[in-house]
């Protein structure tokens, strides 16, 4: 939930692995985009004490983060850091729902571990997903694949903007949390009053930036609109990318393929 | 407190996205025939400002603890509800993709418990009534106050509400209004008094700067706009809810407590399912061997239930278990392999 400045160095390093280049990089954003969507709709459709039809899911994330040279440290990092709503809310499920559902070698298991636990995986599969989704794929890429998608330009203006001036404004943060640093001993200049006039500033001058931006755009013909991106071509293997795995995901959602395995070994 | 991907029915998870996409494109159409391009880099480096304004740190007096401030009804107040709409969507969704905030299905209801409200509500209905067009500080104040706290209540509210009708946590819904609402008032009252002091400030520098509808005057007109597009999002997304809702009874039937197990898998009987079971059948040493029949709730359910193929019984769990952890280890196996001949092929190269 909060952005801070590990999270601020992270995001640059996010940025330089999307840029790297193997196969999985070099895919259309959009049919990754596609791809991702797919994967966790098939995931999120499972009812809520399903536990062996999402393990297989995870041949996704895993594939992905080996084939895109991802080191998976960042992956996990994410996961325990990022906010643990999902867990927070989902641990009231084993007090709640006790319930027997099924009982292993004498010992009963309760709806409520079994619901938590899928929802502990739900977390895993669909977080994971949309991390390597940005890792594999530039941020350019990603919005190229929106507007193609229909979202409307000015949204994709925005997003544009943002990804570009959030490493300008956040070493600019840097530097004020410094100077602040340096200039208040203990507690002191950690105030709402200080913190507010900080974020007043910052706020005055991130306006007269956007007027100089303007005028810059201005300078060189903007029009109210700017056309984004050049029309990159969907290839073949974009699209078999998209009808094999999503063809998969569909497999593995009707298909129970870990009791199909495990009936093998019994 | 952003909704999570984990804790969404598909069903729930959509109705959010097309509800908020309806209010994108309404927001792109408006700004693009109201507004000069100016606003085109402001929203941007608003939303810019945003992220950066979340590494300045303040201590919440009497907790000890830090927090940051959120921005939604800030970015209002300086841009208009229009363009802050799509600027707090923005923003969400880089949070989305970089910092895993939830997740890609769940940023439709993000976007729409973390927008809709400032924008909509609080800022029209509260701070903009406060404030009025003599704006003192004290005004000002009140009004970020009380505009964040209701915005911010609703937005929590609706974190409930998508949660209950989801039916993926057990919790009931009046316990778990009960912790919401008190401890997101905490962070409305901190965030408001933030605001309040952000806004004051800037006032006191450039008194100019922040969205004045100067087209006309008329607040009552425009607030009844605002009215009449919120109450016709509302009726087209209660529709699409009850249309997925009798579509797919899975979605909200199931948070009334039809708990028995896989209700959702038909039986497959095409002839690629009777292969498959076939096979399944002369591979596996112990066919159709059900180990202790589980104790349901509802027991004329799991009567009916029980015939149906993937039928929960001890055995399929078993079975589930078992092949659950052979797939999770054959999974580590192939991404293990991969990663290991490509870092040979990268040692070969170099």
């Amino acid at each position: 939930m909060s952005f801070n400045q590990s999270e601020f160095f992270d995001l640059g390093y996010l940025d330089y692995l999307s840029y790297k280049d193997t196969f999985i990089h070099r895919l259309d954003p959009r049919a990754k985009f596609i791809v991702t969507l797919v994967f966790i709709f098939m995931v999120i459709s499972f009812p809520k004490h399903e536990i062996s039809g999402l393990i297989p899911f995870l041949i996704f994330p895993v594939i992905l983060v080996a084939l895109a040279d991802i080191p998976i440290k960042i992956i996990l990092k994410k996961l325990i850091v990022v906010s643990p709503f999902a867990l927070m809310v989902g641990i009231f499920n084993p007090m709640l729902d006790r319930k027997i559902l099924i009982s292993l070698f004498g010992i009963g298991i309760s709806g409520g571990w079994i619901s938590y636990l899928s929802i502990i995986i739900k977390f895993i599969l669909t977080i994971s997903s949309a991390l390597i989704l940005i890792a594999t794929t530039s941020f350019p890429g990603i919005c190229m694949a929106m507007e193609n998608l229909g979202m409307p330009n000015i949204f994709i203006l925005q997003l544009m903007f943002i990804y570009r001036y959030i490493f300008i404004l956040g070493e600019e943060v840097v530097r004020t949390n410094n100077a602040r640093e340096l200039r208040s001993f203990g507690k002191k200049g950690y105030e709402i009053l200080t913190a507010g006039n900080i974020l007043g500033s910052l706020l005055l001058r991130t306006i007269d930036r956007s007027e100089r931006i303007y005028q810059a755009m201005c300078a060189r013909g903007f029009n109210g609109k700017i056309n984004l991106f050049k029309k990159s071509r969907f290839l073949l293997k974009d699209f078999l990318y998209i009808i094999l795995l999503s063809g998969f995901f569909i497999f593995l959602r009707l298909f129970p393929l870990s009791q199909f395995i495990g009936k093998m070994f019994i | 407190m952003h909704m999570a991907d984990a804790l969404l029915s598909p069903t729930v998870g959509l109705s959010f996205w097309a509800g908020t996409i309806a209010t994108i494109s309404y927001c792109a159409r408006k700004l693009k025939n109201e507004f000069n391009d100016k606003i085109i880099p402001l929203m941007g480096v608003m939303g810019a400002f945003i992220f950066a304004g979340q590494m300045i740190n303040f201590t919440i007096p009497a907790t000890g603890s830090s927090g940051h401030i959120g921005g939604g009804l800030l970015l209002t107040i300086v841009l208009g509800p229009w363009a802050a709409f799509i600027s707090i969507a923005s923003v969400l969704f880089i949070q989305a993709l970089f910092f895993a905030d939830g997740g890609l299905l769940a940023l439709g209801c993000n976007i729409w418990n973390l927008g809709i409200y400032p924008c909509f509500i609080a800022y029209p209905l509260v701070y903009k009534l406060i404030t009025g067009s003599n704006n003192s500080n004290k005004k000002i104040m009140i009004g970020s106050i009380l505009g964040v706290i209701l915005g911010l209540e609703m937005g929590a509210f609706s974190v409930v509400l998508e949660t209950v009708f989801s039916g993926i946590t057990e919790l009931p819904f009046l316990t778990f209004t009960s912790i919401m609402l008190p401890i997101h008032l905490l962070i409305a009252v901190v965030e408001g008094i933030v605001t309040g002091t952000i806004v004051i400030y800037v006032k006191n520098i450039q008194p100019d700067l922040f969205y004045s509808d100067n087209k006309s005057n008329n607040t009552l007109l425009n607030l009844k706009k605002v009215l009449v597009a919120m109450s016709v999002l509302a009726l087209i997304t209660g529709g699409m809810l009850s249309w997925f809702a009798s579509t797919h009874p899975d979605g909200l039937e199931w948070s009334m407590g039809k708990i028995s197990g896989r209700e959702e898998l038909p039986p497959k009987e095409d002839i690629f399912h009777k292969t498959l079971s076939k096979l399944q059948e002369k591979t596996a040493f112990l066919p159709d061997y059900g180990f202790k029949k589980p104790e349901m709730a509802e027991p004329e359910k799991a009567e009916s239930e029980k015939e149906a193929w993937p039928a929960v019984s001890g055995g399929t769990s078993i079975a589930g278990i078992l092949g659950g952890i052979l797939t999770l280890g054959i999974t580590i196996l192939i991404g293990s392999v991969i990663k290991f001949f490509r870092k040979r092929s990268l040692t070969n190269t170099y």
